[in-house]
Formats: structure tokens, C-alpha cells, sequence
């Protein structure tokens, strides 16, 4: 940028004065004092309690064996409900959560595996339902057709694209091994009938 | 109601469930009237977030309607038209009362690492989320806030995250008057970044991304230098040539596990999973910086370890700040910068799907087609 010959104690000029850049972008330096900013100091004791009117809140009843970080003294007094843990997936998710702390790999290495036999035991099961897992809608390939999917990559430099391709495996993996399921069942069954 | 479902990697549908309930005396039922998908979004539908469960909905940028509220709640009525920091939070606990919103230890049983999330899997507390037709809110007191009258819905929805979390990035950089502040990402985080920088007295503003369209962006709505990385053997290297071989006073990641630049990165973690996230935008942030200087990381990154360079970190004595974004101790200001003109939220929104049609928003926003900057969600009954 400038002509530095050597390493001086002096910040290297900027292409703009104060006064060009307040002329040429909305609001700069209206927060350049730190007190003007939100969120400083990072600590900042909050004597209203921010609007909550409790020390401690109250309970939220536990329907269920929440399962918990063991980094945590006890259940929170509030969690989220959405989707407990249910069958193979779930106990090795219960088992993540009551074997393993944060600090171990183990413990997310278990809760990941455990979201691939969630996936592919869901994606059977609803083989068996009137709404079966649908892979050109549920992954909204569409969009290729309808968002210029084309156009949007050819001749573009995008670094993604070369990864993309991996992407239909993923997507497609389970189905494979769901269809080889499905022959190796048919397989069985057929054997058991012919004894 | 209607309510987007994760299916597994890559896939997600709408499906039928039941209105949230009151589960606590302080939770609220907030009918959604507009949500938005976040970068975010996409670490969990690439199967990246451990204890991401099949069902689960998605989705933690929406305003809505209050529907319901618990026998406790004092500060809002049903029928207030509301907008929901991403943030679920108690008010009350060590964290909270210290004003971080975003690390609350009385939410999230699942990891006492993270605090909770609306729609973020259950590491993040196991609460479904907005990109549905309602939504419960816990902490009705706390969190929620009425919308102002002046306001559009685009910017309310945009101001639950990827607004005040592009200002909190660009704050976490400590920018003094006339620092070189480069930007990795020009995605919607770092878009807003950038913008922010200038208020803070940058002194100039460089974004590096390799999607033109984006870069285009960040030169016409955050003023700032760009960089395409693909055109460019080394982007450090670029940046130090940039910065009269110091280095920048201050660099962002605004990108996160899911970072490309480095195909090895980027499939050992994002697809393979092996890594919390692809290091790549961090690394060049830590290489790319100035002694001294200081990282903000916004980006997300998964618990699993990422292969960082720490030792650039260490011998550089940088300062290295990250965080979730605390969306509501930032608001005031924000709303402030929003009036005044010099933050335009909405400006950065390009599509709008229906819910029923979020499979396809998902896909477009995923593989980046299409121009796509900040997808909103119309929710069927809104
Ligand atoms: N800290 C918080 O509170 C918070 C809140 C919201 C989002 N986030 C995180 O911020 C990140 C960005 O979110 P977003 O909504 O802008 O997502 P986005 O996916 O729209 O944007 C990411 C951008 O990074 C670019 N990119 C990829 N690799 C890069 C590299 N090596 N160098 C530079 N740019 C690169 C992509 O092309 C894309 O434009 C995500 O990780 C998201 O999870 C954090
Ligand atoms: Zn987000
Ligand atoms: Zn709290």
C-alpha cells in the first residue's frame, strides 16, 4: 500500500481521513467510545434481574428421567421437552449423557452416533407409515430447478462446489442401506418360510 | 399446527404437531408470524450438532403474536406482537444477572458448555423451535420483547440474531479508531459485521468470502474492500501484503465449522464429522491478524476439538473473544442505529419461502443458490 522501507514504530497512513470516512458512511465512529457500545463491560451486574421476579425460578415438572450434562448439579429448573429419547437411539443418548462429562469425546462421539441410528431407524419406520420419508422432497432438490441451480455454480470460482457432490452420498446412504435392509429381511423371511 | 421436522442430513419436512403447551408458569405460546433461516440452521441440517433428534423443529429468528401465557407472566398480554431473542434465558442466575444472556446455566440441562437455543438441537436444551406456526417461549418475563411501533417485521425478525450477533462480532474485536478490521465471511453475520465496524471508527473494512455475490454485497451495504479468496494462492499472504506486512488490528470470523478454503477441513468436518468444525476461517483469522491483535470468533463451532492453530495464537499474544450472541443486551443501541438509519436489517433479506416450501429454502440456502443472502420463513397461517 505505502512505501514503508523498514519496520517503524508508526501506524501506516490510512487511505481515508476521519472526515472522509463520516462523510461517506452513515454513523461512523458514533460508537467508537466503548461505553457506547451494548454489552461492555462483558460483566456487568444487572440489578433488575432483567425483568425476571425470582431469585431461583420455579420448577418445571419433570414428566419423564430428563436426561442431563453430569457437569450440572441438577436438572435445570427449565428444559425443553421436544423429542425424548425413544428406543436404540435413545439409550445410547441416555447412556452418553450419564456416562460421559462434556470434557470427553466419548460423550459426543455417542450422541452423534446415536443421531445416525435415530435417522436411519426413523427413515425405516416411516417406510412403514402412509407418510413415508420422500428424498426429492424432503431434501428440496427442486430448488435447483425453480433457484437458477445451475447458473448459480457454472463459471462462478466457488470453493463449495467441489463438495457439494458429496452431498447426494449423505443423503443417499441411508436409503441404500434402508433398501439393502429391506432385501436382506425379504431374504430372511423367504428362508424361514421354505424350512 | 404446521411445523418444519428434521428428517436426517439434508433432509427436513413440514409436518402436523400439537400447539406447543404451557409447561412452566413462565413460559408464553407465541403464534409465529415471520421467521427467518440462519447460517446457523445449516450446521444442523448437515447433521453436524450432536443430539440433533429427528422431529425436531428448527428454527430461532421469529416475531410473532403472544397466543398464551403462564400463570406467573406479568409483562406480557396475549395478543402483543413480540420479538424473541434467539437467547432462551433465565434472568436470574450468575450469568444472567451479569448480562450473558447467552451462556444462562438454568436452561440448558443437556450441556452446561451452552446455554439454550430455540430449535438448536437438544445440546442446546431440546427445545423445538420457531420455523412453525407456534412456538413455546420460556421466560416470558426475560427474553421477549414488545415490537415498536416504527419497526417492520423484517427488521424485528432480523434483530433476534443475525443483526445484533454481526454487531457483537465487530464489538468483540475491541476496534479502536482507525483499525484495519478484515471479515471472514460475507454471509449475513458478517455482512452486519462489517457495517458495525464502521461505527465502532474502523478505519478500513476488508471482507473475504468466495461467493461474488456476497462480496458484491458487502461492498455496496457494508462500504467495505473484498477479497475472493479463490483468486488468491494465499488469502493471508493477501492480507499482509494489505496491511504493509503487520497484519490487520482486528479479524472476525463470521463463517464457522462449516468453512471451505480447505477441502480436507471441510470434509473431515462437515461431512465426515471427525472435527467440532472446519478451522480454515479461524486459522486465517489467527494468521492474519497483527501481533497483539485481537480475534473475535462469532462463527459457530460444534463441542468436538477443531484442529486450531494455537500456537500462532499463543506466540502472536492475541487476544481471542467469542461468544453467542447476548441479542438483548444489545437491542437498545441497536434500535437506536435502526432508527437512525445507519443499521438497515431488512436490506440484507432476498427470499421469503412459505413454510410449507422450506425444504426447498433449506436446499436453495444451503448450496447458496440463486444470490441468496437471508431467507425468511412465511409461516401458512400469518
Ligand atoms: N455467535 C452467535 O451468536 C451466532 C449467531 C448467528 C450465527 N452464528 C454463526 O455465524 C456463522 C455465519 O452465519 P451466517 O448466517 O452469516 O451464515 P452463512 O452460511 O450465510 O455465511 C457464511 C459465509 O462464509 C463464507 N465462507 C465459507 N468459508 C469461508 C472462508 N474460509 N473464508 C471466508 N468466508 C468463507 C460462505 O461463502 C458464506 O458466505 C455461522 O457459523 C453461524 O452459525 C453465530
Ligand atoms: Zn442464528
Ligand atoms: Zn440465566
Amino acid at each position: 500500500m505505502t512505501d514503508l522501507t523498514g519496520y517503524t514504530p508508526h501506524k501506516p497512513p490510512l487511505p481515508e481521513s476521519p472526515e472522509q470516512l463520516r462523510a461517506r458512511i452513515p454513523g461512523w465512529g458514533v460508537d467508537l467510545s466503548p461505553a457506547d457500545r451494548p454489552s461492555h463491560p462483558k460483566l456487568d451486574f444487572r440489578d433488575d434481574l432483567t425483568g425476571a421476579h425470582w431469585e431461583f425460578p420455579e420448577r418445571q415438572p419433570e414428566k419423564w428421567p430428563r436426561e442431563r450434562s453430569v457437569e450440572h448439579q441438577f436438572l435445570t429448573p427449565v428444559f425443553g421437552t421436544a423429542q425424548p429419547p425413544r428406543g436404540v437411539a435413545g439409550a445410547l443418548r441416555r447412556l452418553s449423557y450419564a456416562r460421559f462429562s462434556e470434557a470427553r469425546a466419548a460423550h459426543w462421539l455417542l450422541l452423534l452416533a446415536a443421531d445416525r441410528v435415530d435417522a436411519g431407524g426413523a427413515h425405516l419406520r416411516s417406510l412403514l407409515t402412509l407418510h413415508p420419508d420422500n428424498p426429492v422432497t424432503e431434501t428440496g432438490v427442486k430448488g435447483e430447478l425453480t433457484h437458477h441451480g445451475a447458473s448459480s455454480r457454472l463459471g462462478k470460482n466457488r470453493a463449495d462446489v467441489k463438495h457439494q457432490l458429496l452431498d447426494p452420498v449423505i443423503v443417499a446412504g441411508p436409503f441404500v442401506a434402508a433398501a439393502g435392509a429391506g432385501i436382506g429381511a425379504a431374504k430372511a423371511l423367504a428362508g424361514a418360510l421354505r424350512r | 399446527m404446521r411445523a418444519m421436522v428434521y428428517r436426517g442430513p439434508y433432509k427436513v419436512r413440514v409436518e402436523d404437531k400439537d400447539i406447543p403447551a404451557i409447561e412452566h408458569p413462565n413460559d408464553a405460546v407465541v403464534r409465529v408470524t415471520l421467521g427467518a433461516i440462519c447460517g446457523s440452521d445449516l450446521h444442523l441440517y448437515h447433521g453436524m450438532m450432536p443430539d440433533t433428534r429427528i422431529g425436531h423443529t428448527f428454527g430461532h429468528e421469529f416475531i410473532g403474536v403472544v397466543h398464551a401465557v403462564g400463570s406467573s407472566v406479568q409483562n406480557l398480554n396475549v395478543g402483543d406482537r413480540v420479538m424473541v431473542p434467539f437467547n432462551i434465558f433465565c434472568g436470574s442466575c450468575w450469568f444472567c444477572a451479569r448480562g450473558l444472556y447467552s451462556n444462562c446455566h438454568n436452561v440448558n440441562p443437556n450441556a452446561s458448555a451452552i446455554g439454550g437455543i430455540y430449535g438448536y438441537s437438544h445440546t442446546c436444551g431440546g427445545y423445538d423451535g420457531g420455523q412453525a406456526e407456534f412456538v413455546r417461549v420460556p421466560f416470558a418475563d426475560v427474553g421477549p420483547a414488545l415490537i415498536p411501533d416504527w419497526m417492520s417485521d423484517e427488521d424485528a425478525v432480523l434483530l433476534t440474531d443475525a443483526c445484533p450477533t454481526g454487531y457483537f462480532g465487530a464489538q468483540l474485536g475491541e476496534i479502536t479508531e482507525g483499525d484495519v478490521v478484515v471479515v471472514f465471511g460475507a454471509g449475513p453475520v458478517g455482512l452486519f459485521a462489517a457495517k458495525s465496524a464502521w461505527l465502532m471508527g474502523a478505519g478500513r473494512v476488508l471482507v473475504v468470502d468466495h461467493l461474488d455475490y456476497r462480496l458484491e454485497k458487502a461492498r455496496t451495504f457494508a462500504h467495505a474492500e473484498t477479497f475472493n479468496f479463490t483468486e488468491h494462492d494465499d488469502i493471508v499472504l493477501e492480507m499482509k501484503k494489505q496491511t504493509d506486512f503487520l497484519g490487520a488490528d482486528v479479524a472476525i470470523d463470521a463463517v464457522g465449522a462449516e468453512a471451505d478454503g480447505n477441502l480436507l477441513m471441510h470434509v473431515t468436518s462437515a461431512k465426515l464429522k471427525l472435527q467440532g468444525g472446519s478451522p480454515v476461517a479461524l486459522n486465517w483469522a489467527i494468521d492474519a491478524v497483527r501481533k497483539g491483535g485481537t480475534v473475535s470468533v462469532v462463527g459457530a463451532y460444534g463441542p468436538l476439538f477443531s484442529a486450531v492453530k494455537f500456537g500462532d495464537a499463543m506466540n502472536k499474544g492475541l487476544t481471542i473473544r467469542a461468544n453467542q450472541c447476548p441479542v438483548k443486551r444489545q437491542w437498545p443501541r441497536l434500535f437506536e442505529h435502526v432508527k437512525n438509519g445507519y443499521l438497515t436489517p431488512s436490506d440484507i433479506v432476498t427470499h421469503r419461502f412459505p413454510l410449507e416450501d422450506i425444504a426447498e429454502g433449506y436446499h436453495v440456502f444451503s448450496a447458496k443458490l440463486d444470490g441468496i443472502i437471508k431467507p425468511l420463513v412465511v409461516p401458512s397461517a400469518a
